[in-house]
C-alpha cells in the first residue's frame, strides 16, 4: 500500500499540498497522513523586564513566569495545530480519500520526518512555509532543510494545483534522475500522463543510448514519453520548455552537489525549485 | 557534513537578535560591581577584574555550551586567589589562570562534566546558599569603619533597586542606583571610598603579555593548588549556572563543550592579565530575565562591558562603592534560594544536613569546591544508609526442628553487611541450615566475606550449611556490571 507525508502549516501552500496529495492518493490508492509540526519553542525576548534587579526567590519566580509564558504559547500553538489538520482531513475526505491521518508533533520538523519517512513511499511539502518571505522570492526555510535529510522522493508543490497531465524530466544521466525514472515507471500515479525526457546541453553516444533506455522504459510502464535534447545551460532550457509547452510537474535528481559547493555557487535544485512555477518533484 | 550545523549556529547566534542586545546591556551593567568587588577580594587592581569580564563573557560566547549564560570575573574563584596574590603577586595569578584553563579542558577532555549527576539538588542549594553568603561577606570590609553616610547610601541604593522597576522596566534600576549615588555624592563632602580609590583601572583596550613568572617546577607547585581549587569551583559553578539556565529556558546545554570553553575562557584570559573566572548564577538569571537567550547576549554583554569602561573609565572611577556593595547585596539575596530556608522544615533531615554542612564547609574554607565535595560525600553516606534498610531475612524451622531455612532479600553491602551477620541465629542447635540468597542482591565483597563468615559459624557450630541461588545473587556484584549490556540483564538483577 502506497503511503504519502502531507506537512502542512499555516500557510496558502497547505491547500495545494493538499490537493497534490488528493490528486495522488487517488491514483495510486494511497492513504494520507498530515503531518504538522509544533517547531521548538524559541526562547525569545517578549518579557521586556530591564530592571536588571534580583529579588527574593528570582530563580523560582522567573522559571514560573517563563513557564506560563511557554505553557500559553504551546496551548495555543496545539490548539492551531489541531484546527489545521483537523481542516485539511476534512478537505482529503470531502476529495473521497478514506484513509487520512493526522500526526502533531512537538520539536524539529526533521526529527519528525526522520522518525516517520521508514514507512512511507513519497513526502509533500509546499514550497514555502508560513514564515517564508515572498518580496525576495526565498524559499521556505525549512525546505532545503527536508530535502537533504530525507531519503524518500520528495513532491515540492506550487501554490495552486493543477491536474497533471503532462510532465518533465530533467534528465542528466545521474543515478538519480534514473531512480526516479525506475520509481515512476513501478508507480501507479503516472500511468496514461504523457512525459517528455529533457536533456540539456551536449549529446554523445553514451548519453543518447541511456536516454534511449530510460524512454523505453517509460513506454513500457503505459506513459507517453518523448525525449528532446536542447542546446544551452540546464535551469534555463527546463524552466523555458515547461513555461512554453505549460507542462504540469518537473521531476528531477536533488542536491548532487556537496554543500561547500552549494554555499558558493547556489545549488541547481533550490534554483529550480525557487524559479519553475510548477509542483517539482525530487529524487535523492 | 553534519547538516544542521548552519542553521544551529545561526540559531544560537541571530536567533533572538532584539532580545539579546537589550539584555547584554542590563548584563554589563550588573558585571562591573562584580568584577570591581572581587578584583578587590583577591587584592589586585579593577582593571584585572574587568579585563577579566570582557574577555571570559566574549569566549564563552564562543565556545561555550551553553547559550545565554552570563561568565565573567567572579566571586567563587575571586576568593580562592587571595592568598596567591598577597604572597606572590599579580603575575603568579596570571599563571594561576592560564593553568586553570589548561586544567578546565583537561577536565573536558576526560568528560568530567558528566560527574555532575553525582551533585545532588541539596548539595546544589548548598553551594548556592554558600555563593550568596559569600559574596556578602565580601561586602563587608566596605560596611564596617565607614562613616554613616556610606549606610544611608546603601540603604538608598537598595531601595532604588528594588522600588524603582514599579515605576518602569524599561530602564535597569541598578544602572538607576548608580546614577543617583554617584550624583548625590558629589555634592557631599565625606570620607567615603570611590571605585577610583580602589586601584588602577582600565585605560586602555587589553594587550597580549606573558605572565612574568619563571617557568620552573617551583613556579607550578606553587601555583597548581590553587589553579586546582579554581578549575574545579569554576567547572561547577559554571555546570550549576548552566543547569540553572536549562531549567528556566527549558533547552537543553552541552555540558563537555562547556568544559572546554571555560578552559579556552580562562587560558586566554590569563595572557591578557584578566584573572580567572567562571559562570555567574545571578547575572545569567538577569540575563534570562531581560530577554537575553542566544549566544550574542553573552558576547555582547563583554562588548559593551569593555566600552563602558574604556570609555566611561573617568566616569566609573567617581561612583561610590555604597553603590556597587547594594548591586552586590542585590546579587547575593538574590542568588540564595530563600525557599531552601522554609524546605528545612518539610525536607528529610538528611539532605538538609547535606545542604547545611555545605554551606557551613564553604564559609569556613571560601572554597566551593570542598564544600561540594563534603556534600557529595555525604549525601552518598545518607544514600547508603538508606538503601541498607531495604533488607530483611526471613526463617522457618523445618517440622522436625532439626533444619531452619533462612530466606534472605534486600540489598547486601557495606553498610548492611554487619546487620546481615547479626540477623542469624548461631546459638540454635541445628543439623542443617539453608541459606537462600536468591532474592538478595550482593554488591560488593565485604557482603561476600560477610556470607562466608557466617557458613563458618554455622560449620563451627556442626550444622551442614546449603547456599542457595548464590550465582544469581553475586551477579550484581557491582564489577561485573558489564552483563548490563546483554538482553535480560536487567530482569536479571531485578527479578530474583
Amino acid at each position: 500500500m502506497t503511503h504519502l507525508i502531507a506537512l502542512i502549516d499555516g500557510s496558502v501552500y497547505s491547500h495545494s499540498v493538499c490537493d497534490h496529495a488528493a490528486w495522488i492518493a487517488q491514483r495510486a490508492d494511497a492513504s494520507i497522513d498530515l503531518m504538522h509540526v509544533l517547531g521548538r519553542r524559541q526562547g525569545s525576548g517578549e518579557n521586556a523586564d530591564f530592571s536588571g534587579n534580583l529579588k527574593l526567590g528570582a530563580r523560582s519566580a522567573l522559571l514560573q513566569e517563563l513557564a506560563d509564558l511557554d505553557e500559553q504559547k504551546a496551548k495555543l500553538a496545539l490548539k492551531h495545530g489541531r484546527l489545521l489538520l483537523a481542516e485539511a482531513k476534512e478537505q482529503l475526505e470531502s476529495q473521497g480519500i478514506a484513509e487520512v491521518g493526522t500526526k502533531l508533533r512537538h520539536g524539529d520538523l526533521i526529527e519528525a520526518i526522520t522518525e516517520f519517512e521508514k514507512d512511507t513511499n513519497l513526502i509533500i511539502v509546499g514550497k514555502r512555509g508560513e514564515a517564508a518571505d515572498f518580496a525576495k522570492m526565498h524559499l521556505g526555510s525549512n525546505l532545503e532543510r527536508v530535502v537533504r535529510a530525507a531519503t524518500k522522493p520528495i513532491m515540492v508543490t506550487s501554490r495552486a494545483f493543477k491536474p497533471i497531465e503532462k510532465f518533465v524530466i530533467a534528465f542528466d544521466g545521474g543515478p538519480s534522475v534514473m531512480k526516479a525514472i525506475d520509481h515512476i515507471a513501478q508507480s501507479k500515479v503516472f500511468k496514461g500522463l504523457s512525459c517528455l525526457l529533457l536533456a540539456a546541453g551536449d549529446m554523445n553516444r553514451e548519453r543518447q543510448q541511456t536516454l534511449d533506455d530510460a524512454v523505453a522504459i517509460l513506454q513500457n510502464a503505459g506513459i507517453n514519453t518523448e525525449s528532446a535534447v536542447e542546446k544551452g545551460d540546464p535551469e534555463t532550457v527546463i524552466k523555458t520548455r515547461i513555461e512554453k509547452d505549460g507542462y504540469d510537474l518537473l521531476v528531477m535528481g536533488a542536491y548532487g552537489h556537496s554543500r561547500i559547493r552549494n554555499l558558493i555557487i547556489g545549488s541547481t535544485t533550490t534554483e529550480m525549485v525557487r524559479s519553475c512555477h510548477v509542483p517539482v518533484m525530487l529524487f535523492r | 557534513m553534519n547538516t544542521d550545523f548552519l542553521p544551529k549556529l545561526r540559531a544560537e547566534w541571530l536567533g533572538n537578535i532584539r532580545g539579546d542586545v537589550l539584555s547584554a546591556m542590563v548584563v554589563a551593567l550588573a558585571l562591573i560591581p562584580e568584577a570591581i568587588a572581587f578584583s578587590i577580594i583577591a587584592g589586585v587592581d579593577p582593571k584585572v577584574g574587568l579585563y577579566a569580564s570582557f574577555s571570559i563573557a566574549v569566549i564563552t560566547a564562543i565556545f561555550g555550551g551553553r547559550p545565554g549564560m552570563i561568565s565573567a570575573a567572579t566571586a567563587a574563584t575571586a576568593v580562592l586567589m587571595g592568598s596567591l596574590v598577597r604572597e606572590y603577586g599579580l603575575d603568579y595569578l596570571l599563571a594561576a589562570t592560564v593553568l586553570a584553563g589548561v586544567l578546565q579542558m583537561l577536565a573536558g577532555l576526560l568528560r568530567l562534566g558528566n560527574l555532575m549527576k553525582f551533585v545532588s539538588k541539596s548539595v546544589m542549594t548548598g553551594f548556592v546558599n554558600a555563593l550568596a553568603i559569600l559574596i556578602f561577606m565580601a561586602q563587608l570590609p566596605e560596611l564596617t569603619n565607614v562613616p554613616w553616610v556610606t549606610y544611608v547610601m546603601v540603604a538608598g541604593g537598595l531601595a532604588i533597586i528594588y522600588l524603582f522597576p514599579r515605576l518602569t522596566k524599561v530602564v535597569p534600576s541598578p544602572l538607576v542606583a548608580i546614577v543617583v549615588l554617584t550624583t548625590i555624592s558629589l555634592f557631599i563632602t565625606a570620607d567615603f571610598h570611590t571605585v577610583g580609590d580602589m586601584g588602577k583601572l582600565p585605560d586602555a583596550f587589553p594587550s597580549f603579555m606573558i605572565p612574568n613568572v619563571p617557568f620552573n617546577l617551583e613556579t607550578l607547585l606553587i601555583i597548581l593548588p590553587y589553579s586546582v581549587g579554581v578549575a574545579a569551583v569554576g567547572l561547577l559553578e559554571s555546570l550549576m549556572t548552566a543547569s540553572i539556565v536549562d531549567d528556566l529556558t527549558d533547552t537543553p546545554s552541552n555540558r563537555i563543550r562547556e568544559c572546554y570553553g571555560q578552559g579556552i575562557a580562562n587560558f586566554f584570559t590569563g595572557f591578557i592579565g584578566g584573572m580567572a573566572g567562571c559562570a555567574m548564577i545571578g547575572q545569567s538569571v538577569i540575563n534570562v530575565k531581560s530577554g537575553g537567550r542566544g549566544r550574542l547576549s553573552t558576547f555582547l554583554a563583554g562588548i559593551f562591558l569593555l566600552i563602558l569602561i574604556v570609555v566611561l573609565g573617568d566616569l566609573v572611577r567617581i561612583i561610590p562603592m555604597a553603590a556597587l556593595v547594594a548591586i552586590m547585596i542585590m546579587v547575593s539575596i538574590g542568588t540564595f534560594s530563600w525557599s531552601s530556608i522554609k524546605n528545612l522544615k518539610t525536607h528529610p533531615r538528611s539532605s538538609s544536613i547535606v545542604m547545611l554542612s555545605t554551606v557551613v564547609v564553604v564559609v569556613a574554607t571560601h572554597n566551593l569546591a570542598i564544600g561540594v565535595l563534603v556534600g557529595v560525600l555525604l549525601s552518598g553516606i545518607f544514600f547508603a544508609w538508606k538503601i541498607s534498610q531495604i533488607f530483611r531475612i526471613r526463617s522457618e524451622i523445618s517440622t522436625d526442628g532439626a533444619t531452619r531455612t533462612y530466606h534472605v532479600e534486600g540489598q547486601i553491602f557495606f553498610a548492611s553487611a554487619e546487620k546481615f551477620t547479626l540477623a542469624f541465629d548461631f546459638k540454635e542447635a541445628l543439623d542443617k541450615v539453608v541459606i537462600d540468597v536468591s532474592r538478595a542482591h550482593i554488591w560488593d565483597i565485604s557482603s561476600v566475606s560477610a556470607l562466608d563468615m557466617v557458613v563458618l559459624k554455622f560449620r563451627r557450630e556442626g550444622a551442614e550449611v546449603e547456599l542457595i541461588g548464590l550465582n544469581d545473587a553475586s551477579e550484581t556484584i557491582v564489577d561485573k556490571l558489564a552483563i548490563h549490556d546483554k538482553p535480560g540483564a536487567f530482569e536479571r538483577l531485578m527479578g530474583h
